[in-house]
């Protein structure tokens, strides 16, 4: 009994915020399924919102990263992708799927930096 | 045998079935994390060409095989794209036969001054020959290979020139340069798949390498984009493509040459208007 309230004691000092974090990615994760159902559909502009809104309450959250830097390369905006990409990389290093979208982006974004450049 | 065992048992089957149950409208719920999606990223032109309503595909100093005629074939294919994939008037005029006005302009040059209150509007002399350089470079009268394209420069220096084009089409912008489409063999070994099958009658397809004799075409474009306005050249890309085919197969020049600037054309495209490249990204949850 005493080591239970104990227990119940520590982990309310040490994890006083845990229940407001999982309710905090719970509605991250809300925002980026809901992106996702609207970027399938073609509404860009609105998953952009739901993205934003998903990183601003989860700011660790790799996947709402990698999901901006879709939905920015689509609508041509390649600065913001580049840091959407490397932020998402930079949250979740190993995942193959960030990294191979990153790679694709970086060819077209290569070509669209060496073709400003090349502006008179 | 109707006790409490068959009952565990039954208890025990519904137990598992809810569990499956469960587990599967867990998956349903969460659904997958991966969606692979089709996007479309568009790239600005790499010219700023808001001065510019309209384009003048002018002409090519063209050379190399006989078989086809570059200049024409390229103002003609390079109007049409325009025409359907970008928001420039394209101008329909005569293609200037730029090797013969190169041409003029360099005998022009070389020739002394007669009388200096005659002077030629038509064809305004090389920046060389302003300058006082009285012995221009001739000119070759036949364009074999890539140094002779290169006393031809002159001419897309020649700013008065080109103002003066320019001026006669109200101000496009203009589009011309270099064109050389040459054939070439190559012989070498090359690797292909060949299908094979083992003695149980199983497909397998083994990397051969043989020794081939290829022949096939280059194509070296230099598109120079030219301010209508000023004569001043704005901007110009260099491409090369080839193409090779088994010297048994006759592929004829013409298909070659479009097969060729098939793949050159969207670059040329980039220049002006806005190119949408589509590709494939996977979004996660």
């Amino acid at each position: 009994m005493k080591w239970s309230i104990t227990a119940g004691l520590v982990g309310a000092l040490v994890f006083p915020t845990a229940p407001l974090l999982a309710d905090g990615r719970a509605d991250a994760a809300a925002q980026v399924a809901f992106g996702i159902e609207v970027a399938r559909r073609g509404l860009w502009r609105e998953a952009i919102y739901r993205w934003e809104r998903a990183v601003q309450i989860d700011p660790a959250y790799a996947e709402a990263y990698n999901d901006l830097g879709v939905a920015y390369e689509h609508e041509g905006q390649l600065e913001k992708a580049r840091k959407a990409y490397e932020k998402a990389i930079e949250l979740d290093p190993k995942n193959p799927q960030i990294r191979q979208n990153y790679d694709l982006f970086k060819e077209i974004n290569d070509r669209a930096s060496a073709a400003s450049k090349e502006k008179p | 045998m109707t006790g409490p065992v068959p009952r565990a048992r039954k208890s025990r089957r519904v137990l598992g079935a809810t569990l499956a149950a469960a587990t599967a409208a867990i998956l349903v719920a969460c659904g997958p994390t991966t969606y692979e999606i089709p996007i479309e990223t568009p790239i600005q032109p790499k010219l700023d060409l808001s001065a510019f309503q309209r384009v003048l595909i002018a002409g090519f100093v063209a050379g190399g095989t006989s078989d086809v005629d570059t200049n024409q074939e390229t103002v003609r294919l390079l109007r049409s794209q325009l025409r359907s994939k970008s928001s420039l008037r394209v101008i329909d005029a005569d293609v200037l036969a730029l090797l013969e006005v190169a041409q003029d302009q360099n005998k022009g040059a070389a020739d002394p001054p007669a009388d200096t209150t005659k002077g030629d509007s038509a064809a305004p002399a090389p920046r060389a020959a302003q300058a006082g350089d009285r012995t221009p470079t001739a000119l070759p009268q036949q364009i074999k290979e890539e140094k002779d394209l290169e006393p031809y420069e002159r001419l897309f220096a020649n700013t008065a020139y080109w103002k003066q084009i320019g001026e006669e089409y109200q101000n496009p912008l203009i589009v011309t340069g270099t064109v050389l489409f040459t054939s070439h063999s190559r012989s070498g070994f090359v690797s292909r798949d060949v299908e094979q099958f083992d003695s149980l009658g199983r497909r397998r397809v083994v990397p051969v390498r043989t020794y081939m004799e290829r022949t096939g075409f280059i194509l070296r474009p230099k598109f120079i984009f030219i301010d209508g306005r000023t004569g001043a050249t704005m901007y110009s890309e260099s491409y090369r493509e080839e193409v090779l085919y088994n010297a048994s197969q006759t592929t004829p020049a013409l298909s070659s040459y479009f097969e060729l600037m098939d793949r050159l054309v969207p670059n040329f495209l980039s220049a002006l208007s806005t190119q949408k490249i589509r590709g494939t990204r996977v979004l996660l949850k």
